[in-house]
Parts: C-alpha cells; sequence; structure tokens
C-alpha cells in the first residue's frame, strides 16, 4: 500500500507529533485523538507514522493498524497536490458517476483512495458536494466540475495534467 | 460468598454473583453453544451464538457476557432462541469457505458441529466471497482467512494472554478480517510462533505449517533411517486426538504406533535430552551463582520464550541459559553421538521431533543450532496433532496398540525429564539436580512450591550456605511482568523458569484441538499435567542424574557437564531481533 511514495516526514513532523503523544499517553482511549492529530501533521498515515504512534503509547501496531482502518476518515495514503472527489452521492451515482470515477481512475492509473506515484494527483469517491442539479459531479481542489460523461472528463484532467508539464 | 437465585429452564440454580448466564446454564447441567467465546481468553459477546430469552428482558441476552441477575427466568431453547442461532449460523456460513472434506478441522470444527446440530441451510444466503491469500509464509503457521470467522479468539490469545499482539482486526463490515499490521505475513511480525493462536481457533483458518509429506516421504525412502524422538508432554495428550479421557497417559501405545510407520523408523524417548539438558543447566546454574555470572538464570528450553526475549527484551539474552533445548540436544546427540557410534553418515539420518509446539518448527531451522554447519540437526518438528494424522492415515487402532518401550539405547529417562512437559517442571528438576551438586547428601525431591496453577510462583531454598531463589510462570503476558520486575530491581531471583504457554508443553500450540466444551469447562491443563506428575512419582529414577543413559553418554562422549564436546554439541547462542515489523 502507498509501497510506491516513499515516506518524507520532517524533523519538525516527527517532533509536533511526539507532542501529541506526550499529551494523550496517559489519557484512556488515547489512540484515536492521536491518530487524528498524526493525519493532521502527516496528511496521511503511513506505517513509519503507526509505528511512532505505536511505540509512544505503548500498544502494538496491530492495533494501531486496525483502528486506522476501521474509520474511514483516516487514510493510509497520502493525498496528490491536487485532490479529485468523485461524487458517489444518490443523484450523482443515478447518473452514472460510477463510470466518471472508472474514467478517472484509468486516465490516471491509480485506483480511488491512491495517490500517483509522481505525488501530483490522488482520487476519493465522496457522499454529495451540494450540486445534485449538475450531477455526476467531480471536484479538483476547490473547483467544482458538473454534468461530466466518461467522454470529457479526460478532456478536464488534461488541462491539469499540462499545468504540470507532464503527459500521461 | 454472595450469591444470587436463578431459573434457567425452569430449573432453579444458586450461583455465586458475578457469574454469567452461561456459566449458570453449567451449573444447571445446560450447555449454551457458543463460538467466540473462550474462557479466560476471549470474552466479547460477539458472535450472538449464545442468545438465550429471559423473562422481562426486552431482546435476546448474549449469555457470555449477560450477569446472573437475582430471580432471572432464563430459558435457552425458545423457538426465538433457535431461529436467532440459525440465521446466525446461516449468516457466518454465508461468508465461510465450506470445503470441509478436505479441511484439517473436518469433524472437528465448532462451526460444523453447530451447523450440524442446528440443521442449518448453509447456502441460505448468497455473498459474493471475499477471497484472501492464504499466509503460509512463516515457518510455523498457516492461516487461512477464508474459513475465518471473525471470533477474535486468536486475537484475544495473541493480545490477552501473551501480550505481542502480532494480529488484529482489520478495516469493517465485509472488509473486516485478522491478520497482521498493513496486512503483512506473520513471517514478517515480530512473531514468537506459540501457536495459542492455533489452539484457540474454533474453525480451520489456523493451523500448523504442516511437515508431514516430508516425513513420509523420508520414510518411503530405503537409504534413510527415520529417528523419531517425542516430547515429555505428547504422551499426556496425543490420547485426546483418538477419543481417550484428557489426562490418559499413552506412552507405550504412541512409542508402539511411530515404530509401526515404517521399518526404518525408530522411536526414541526425548525425556532422555530433558535429562541431559538439567545435567548442563543445573552445573550452568551453580557456576553462574559461584563465579559471579549474570542472574537470574532463564530457563532455554521454550522456543516461543527464547524468541519473546530475543525481540522484546534483547537485553535480557545474558540471562539466557546457553544450553541447547531438548529438542535442539537430540538433534545434536543423533547427528553426532548416534551416527559417529553406529557408523553411520548423518545426511542418511532424517530426524522428526513431535513437539507440542509450533515455535519449535522455527527453532529446528536455526542456524546457530547446527553441531555440522552443512545440515540441521533436526529435520521436521512435528506437532502432536500431525504425529495424530500420521498414525490414522497408516491405520493404525491406536487404542488397541499394545504398550511397548521405546527403542534403545534413548528409550529411559528419569522423572525429572517427564515433568519437563508441565509449568514448573523444569525448574524442578534443574533444583534437584543442583542441589545435589551443592550438597551430595540432599535428599528433597519434591519441590512442590514450584508446581501448581498459580500464575507465579517463587521459592526460596537454602542448600549448604548457598541461597537460591526461584520463580516460574507461564504465559508470555505473564512473563514480561516478570521481566519488567526485575528490569526494576524489585527482584533478586537466582532462576525463573519461563514457558510461553499457560501451563506449559501440555497447553502447547501443538497440542491436540479441544472442544469449547473442554475449554470453557475442563480444568484441562491440571488433568494434563497430573498425568506426568503421576508418572514422576512412580519412575524409578526422578533425579536426572541416576539415569544410566545419562551416565552412558557422558562416560562416552560427552565427559562432564560443559566441556568441550559438551559445549559444541550442547549449547548455543542467540540473535537480537527487532520488536518492529520486517
Amino acid at each position: 500500500m502507498a509501497d510506491n511514495i516513499p515516506f518524507k516526514g520532517t524533523q519538525e513532523q516527527e517532533q509536533k507529533l511526539l507532542e501529541v503523544i506526550a499529551q494523550n499517553k496517559d489519557l484512556p482511549g488515547a489512540l484515536l485523538p492521536v491518530l487524528h492529530e498524526a493525519q493532521e501533521i502527516y496528511g496521511y498515515l503511513p506505517i513509519e507514522v503507526q509505528q511512532m504512534v505505536a511505540d509512544g503509547l505503548g500498544i502494538s501496531l496491530s492495533e494501531v493498524y486496525g483502528v486506522a482502518t476501521f474509520y474511514s476518515r483516516f487514510s493510509l495514503t497520502p493525498k496528490g497536490k491536487h485532490k479529485i472527489s468523485v461524487c458517489l452521492g444518490t443523484a450523482c451515482y443515478v447518473k452514472g458517476s460510477d463510470k466518471i470515477l472508472a474514467e478517472v481512475e484509468k486516465k490516471l492509473g491509480i485506483k480511488s483512495g491512491e495517490c500517483t506515484p509522481d505525488g501530483l494527483f490522488s482520487i476519493d469517491s465522496c457522499r454529495c458536494v451540494g450540486a445534485c442539479g449538475l450531477a455526476p459531479v467531480m471536484m479538483i481542489d476547490e473547483e467544482v466540475y458538473g454534468k461530466l460523461t466518461p467522454e470529457n472528463v479526460g478532456a478536464i484532467l488534461d488541462k491539469y495534467i499540462a499545468e504540470e508539464g507532464g503527459n500521461k | 460468598m454472595e450469591t444470587v437465585h436463578l431459573k434457567i429452564n425452569n430449573i432453579p440454580v444458586e450461583v455465586p454473583k458475578g457469574y454469567t448466564i452461561l456459566q449458570a446454564a453449567k451449573e444447571a447441567g445446560i450447555e449454551i453453544p457458543t463460538l467466540c467465546y473462550l474462557k479466560d481468553i476471549n470474552c466479547i459477546g460477539a458472535c450472538r451464538v449464545c442468545m438465550v430469552e429471559a423473562k422481562n428482558r426486552r431482546g435476546l441476552l448474549a449469555a457470555c457476557v449477560y450477569p446472573a441477575e437475582e430471580g432471572l427466568e432464563v430459558f435457552t431453547n425458545t423457538p426465538a432462541v433457535i431461529k436467532s442461532r440459525k440465521t446466525t449460523l446461516e449468516l457466518l456460513l454465508s461468508t465461510h469457505n465450506k470445503k470441509c472434506l478436505s479441511c484439517v478441522r473436518n469433524q472437528n470444527c465448532e462451526l460444523q458441529k453447530l451447523a450440524a446440530e442446528y440443521g442449518v441451510d448453509e447456502d441460505r444466503f448468497q455473498t459474493e466471497d471475499p477471497i484472501y491469500e492464504i499466509d503460509d509464509l512463516s515457518p510455523y503457521i498457516v492461516r487461512d482467512n477464508n474459513k475465518c470467522i471473525n471470533c477474535m479468539r486468536c486475537v484475544a490469545a495473541c493480545k490477552n494472554v501473551q501480550s505481542i499482539s502480532v494480529i488484529g482486526a482489520i478495516r469493517r463490515g465485509f472488509a473486516a478480517h485478522v491478520g497482521s499490521a498493513f496486512d503483512k505475513s506473520l513471517n514478517d511480525a515480530p512473531c514468537v510462533g506459540c501457536g495459542q493462536c492455533v489452539v484457540s481457533c474454533p474453525v480451520g483458518a489456523l493451523t500448523e505449517k504442516s511437515q508431514e509429506a516430508k516425513v513420509w516421504e523420508a520414510i518411503a525412502d530405503p537409504n534413510k533411517k527415520v529417528l523419531f524422538f517425542t516430547a515429555p508432554s505428547i504422551k499426556a495428550t496425543l490420547g485426546e486426538a483418538f477419543g481417550m479421557p484428557i489426562g490418559t497417559n499413552v506412552e507405550g501405545k504412541m512409542a508402539a504406533a511411530i515404530k509401526r510407520l515404517g521399518e526404518n523408523v525408530k522411536a526414541f524417548n526425548m525425556d532422555f535430552t530433558a535429562d541431559l539438558t538439567i545435567i548442563e543447566e543445573a552445573n550452568e546454574l551453580v557456576e553462574r551463582i559461584k563465579t559471579g555470572g549474570t542472574l537470574p538464570m532463564f530457563t532455554s528450553c521454550c522456543p516461543g520464550w527464547v524468541k519473546f526475549v530475543e525481540h522484546y527484551y534483547p537485553e535480557f539474552i545474558p540471562n539466557l541459559s546457553t544450553c541447547k533445548s531438548p529438542q535442539a540436544m537430540f538433534g545434536a546427540v543423533l547427528k553426532g553421538y548416534y551416527c559417529e557410534k553406529n557408523g553411520i553418515d548423518p545426511k542418511d539420518v532424517f530426524v522428526v521431533s513431535v513437539i507440542p509446539c509450533t515455535a519449535k518448527k522455527f527453532e529446528a531451522t536455526r542456524p546457530q543450532l547446527r553441531s555440522n554447519p552443512e545440515f540441521d540437526d533436526v529435520d521436521v518438528a512435528l506437532t502432536t496433532r500431525e504425529l495424530a494424522r500420521m498414525i490414522k492415515r497408516a491405520g493404525l487402532d491406536f487404542a488397541a496398540l499394545p504398550d511397548e518401550d521405546f527403542d534403545a539405547p534413548f528409550n529411559k529417562a528419569t522423572g525429572g525429564g517427564v515433568i519437563f512437559g508441565a509449568t514448573g517442571g523444569v525448574l524442578e528438576a534443574a533444583l534437584r539436580t543442583a542441589a545435589r551438586i551443592l550438597d551430595g547428601n540432599f535428599e528433597k525431591i519434591d519441590f512442590e512450591e514450584v508446581r501448581g496453577p498459580e500464575v507465579v510462583r517463587e521459592a526460596t531454598y537454602q542448600v549448604a550456605g548457598v541461597t537460591v531463589k526461584v520463580a516460574v510462570t507461564s504465559g508470555l503476558g505473564n512473563a514480561r511482568a516478570i521481566l519488567e520486575k526485575i528490569k526494576k530491581g524489585e527482584a533478586d531471583y537466582n532462576m525463573v523458569e519461563i514457558m510461553a504457554c499457560p501451563g506449559g508443553c501440555i497447553n502447547g500450540g501443538g497440542q491436540p484441538t479441544r472442544s469449547d466444551s473442554v475449554s470453557n469447562y475442563v480444568d484441562f491443563k491440571a488433568l494434563r499435567s497430573k498425568a506426568l506428575y503421576d508418572q514422576d512419582k512412580t519412575s524409578e529414577f526422578r533425579v536426572c542424574d541416576d539415569s544410566p543413559i545419562i551416565k552412558m553418554i557422558y562416560d562416552e562422549y560427552f565427559e562432564a557437564p560443559g566441556k568441550e564436546k559438551a559445549h559444541h554439541y550442547l549449547h548455543t547462542s542467540y540473535t537480537a531481533r527487532s520488536k518492529n515489523y520486517q
């Protein structure tokens, strides 16, 4: 999982995490708030971060991993520079957003929840962005794109790829 | 003791306050079915098979966790209860790999048993089966999550009993499964291989890494001499695999059965190398006490415990006795002394140990145990379960076999070697010998202070002006507590015996699978231990030094404990390992 993206934690991030661990260490149920903070600090929870949490709280890595994979808000993979979010809410889904997601996945060569090896794009699905009139909808960063079809999705992505000077 | 009164199926019972409905029902002679419940290990009320109905209580109650209350009227077999249990079982079966015929737990599976009892339709709920890759990369344990029912008993055994927690629940919903962190193989985890997860599993999701095929292959090879030896505890448990009562000592039938596996097979008695271990270990202890060596000295015959120290407390490696385990000593004796004496090339010998343990499979491959760098001293380590399967496949009617002796020359042992199989046994045997080294006239043989079911037993003995302070525990959670005490300077023992499995080898991870009726209601550890202590009591020799074979092998080969040859063949070293995943 995310083996293709090396961990790039800084000294500063580690210092922050150790402080959070120290503050929570003796509280019952410390794992959940510590993981929340850890994700805030690093943006995601790779094995290196989970190991630090496990060592800091004196619990096993498998327990940390169990909690990190139980809650869908925790991410084990980093987010890209551009965060793509395809809506799978009811209205969008009825309008075929599953096919939009599949097209985005195909185009970028990664699955939902993953990040491209160059760190530029990550794909997630979400539940309703409040633009049901435009269904099916996806967001790239803060921009909303509506009335998507599997045919016009490629051009939107190409714009971002070109901006980054790449070719996919 | 405060008690409560309640009725189970109209039968009045009085039970201590704090009992669950499940325990109270047993007092009334009713066994409520369970799946996730495992006494002293896992009590989470998760599987919903133990549901019962009670008057004036809304919905059904989980009997394994619901307390027996004053005046409660419980019904365990109403139509609502039966329907609920049946549906639960059908849901469990909907994602269960139902290849029962070829499953190692066929006819010995808690889920299969309940499915038959409740007449379930195993195909009532059609789902898309999640497919899990089988993890068979470790040398000791195989996990097939396609058969797992997520009861969490293995997770609880690993965490609550052994304090290791290298497996846990991962993800949720249909994707929920049990595994190591980041879904890595158990082989990459800091697992000690004790196998308590395997003996906790109610189904066929966890098994030992089977090596029976390799043994059959060796037996079929006319150029090979296949030398079996059986660990002290096997005689006290093997009978269970053939329906004999728990605690039946089947030493004679076991020797007879092994000899009948093939013409080129010999059956030796590993209690002999338990004796040998004690000679070396007791001398090492006296040496350490007299010369100011590292104390306390820890026993080193349990491979799960040794690996635990290597992973989690490497700073204590100098405390581990350098003596090889009885399994490793026997391998060295057979490929060294035995081959030399009989003019056999060690490469024509195939050494098979039968041990109560999955961790011994790993031990057998430790490079530092090779007395010759070219090959392992022990070729295959079989669990009790694997030996039982081999005996069955050989078509032997185990119960009807005559009692026979082991093969010479390794056929006799002392009571000290026999009790190795129970917690406290190694220490007691070592004390018998060490006391005699210090004081030739020392008479005490029964060191009852170190026996028994208490979690930690401590004792202090005065022998010839020397104070010997000892402690015993089993289960790695308890071991961890003792290590922390020693670290903090709160304990000053001379010798500590630790076995990874609670109760010692008689409850090892390679022992016959127990039904839940046994695990939850029978003190099987006490019954199995009793078989060993009974044999010790009536043994011709009870102190390891008195064994004629021990005398012979030192006279002929090893000269004296700790001497050069003894050191080469009977002692070893350890490796500090990471507590992180690879």
